[in-house]
């Protein structure tokens, strides 16, 4: 039986022996059934064992295996041989990034925009405990739940063009969280976060682009929450000429 | 030792054409200048008409040479461009709640061609009655 194989391509970089990427081509037997994920599982049991990548749930949900799969972001367990056959894969690490080795980047500076946006419920006046837990109806859990199912896959920060060109953007996915504490009904730090909003590296770095919600595997919608931050900004100007403080 | 050395690489000059999506973008961001464009022709035609008949007759037969003509398909095309693709993306800043439920995407779109052919109409209206 002549098995049906597929070629890919992997832009490849060993920090102790290149000075540059270079690309690597490897050939793996083809089943519809088989993610990118795994075929690179595959090649790193049967093919070449230095090659490094990121993994972990094989299922969409933690966000490790994200990398540009034919010039796009994808994640590595969410996309299959088969929409691709019988052309070629190619798979480089997440643009935008640093390259630590392979297809592993370097995310340092996406996880301190992650943290600089407050993400957290800053409640107003502290409940006693004996007033029991802060409530929400499925309608104010509407609002913000959208914004709330990012994995933190980093694949909006590799489609954002703002912020290839300028990485002090705070960028798509700290936006939508901050959006996503601030819509919280049981949050009362929107003052502190519109100051991070309000900046040029906040929402006004955005150009709407849109990419991010395109490539985003969950449906954050990243950039409606920017644009709707924008309204917000805009208005916390407008208020903030007639009220000073 | 640690033999870490990130490779940090560099964002080529022509990357807009290197994903439809993006040229998509470059053409939707540049078609603003050719609208631009458009509004300074029309507001000089407006300065003309302060200048009296003779100067908009002069400012209206300059309008129908064939450059004029072909700078203003090319124009229409764009500005079309644009507030399609401006339509489109409306949904995204728009955040309308009915019963506790987000307004589809698609009644927010069509509300805005609505509204874009009754302002094209009215405004035909009064040019040519
Ligand atoms: S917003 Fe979407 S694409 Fe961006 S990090 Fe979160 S899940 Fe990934
Ligand atoms: S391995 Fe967890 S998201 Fe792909």
């Amino acid at each position: 039986m002549s098995e049906l194989t597929v070629e890919i391509d992997i832009l490849r970089y060993r920090p102790e022996l290149d000075s540059e990427p270079f690309t690597q081509t490897f050939e793996v037997p083809y089943t519809p059934e088989l993610s990118v994920l795994e075929a690179l599982q595959y090649i790193k049991d049967h093919l070449d064992s230095s090659i490094s990548f990121r993994w972990s749930c094989r299922m969409a949900i933690c966000g490790s295996c994200g990398m540009m799969v034919n010039g796009v972001p994808k994640l590595g367990c969410k996309v299959f041989l088969r929409d691709y056959y019988p052309k070629k894969v190619s798979l480089e690490p997440l643009a935008n990034f640093p390259i630590e080795r392979d297809l592993v980047v370097v995310m340092d500076d996406f996880i301190q925009k992650l943290e600089s946006v407050k993400p957290y419920i800053i409640p107003g006046e502290n409940k006693c405990l004996s007033e029991g837990p802060y409530q929400q109806t499925p309608e104010q859990m509407a609002k913000y739940k959208q914004y709330s199912m990012c994995i933190n896959c980093g694949l909006c920060y590799a489609a954002c063009p703002q912020y290839a060109l300028d990485k002090k953007f705070t960028g798509p996915a700290a936006l939508a969280l901050l959006a996503r504490y601030n819509r919280d009904s049981r949050d009362n730090g929107e003052a502190q976060r519109m100051k991070i909003v309000n900046q040029e590296e906040g929402v006004w770095g955005c150009t709407f682009v849109g990419y991010c919600s395109v490539v985003c595997p969950k449906d954050v919608d990243p950039a409606a929450a920017i644009q709707l931050l924008k309204v917000e900004s805009s208005k916390d100007y407008l208020i903030g000429m007639f009220k000073p403080d | 030792m640690s033999k870490r050395n990130p490779y940090i690489r560099k964002l080529p000059m022509d990357w807009w054409m290197k994903q439809l999506f993006y040229t998509k973008y470059m053409i939707r961001e540049g078609s603003s200048v050719f609208v631009t464009l458009y509004s300074l022709i029309l507001a000089w035609g407006v300065f003309r008409l302060s200048q009296g008949e003779v100067a908009f007759n002069g400012w209206l037969d300059a309008l129908q040479s064939p450059f004029a003509i072909l700078l203003h398909i090319i124009m229409l095309i764009l500005a079309l461009y644009h507030t399609i693709t401006w339509f489109s993306l409306a949904p995204k800043a728009a955040d309308l709640w009915v019963k506790g439920k987000k307004l589809d995407e698609k009644v927010i779109i069509a509300a805005h061609y609505c509204t874009f052919v009754v302002v094209t109409v009215f405004c035909l209206l009064i040019i040519t009655l």
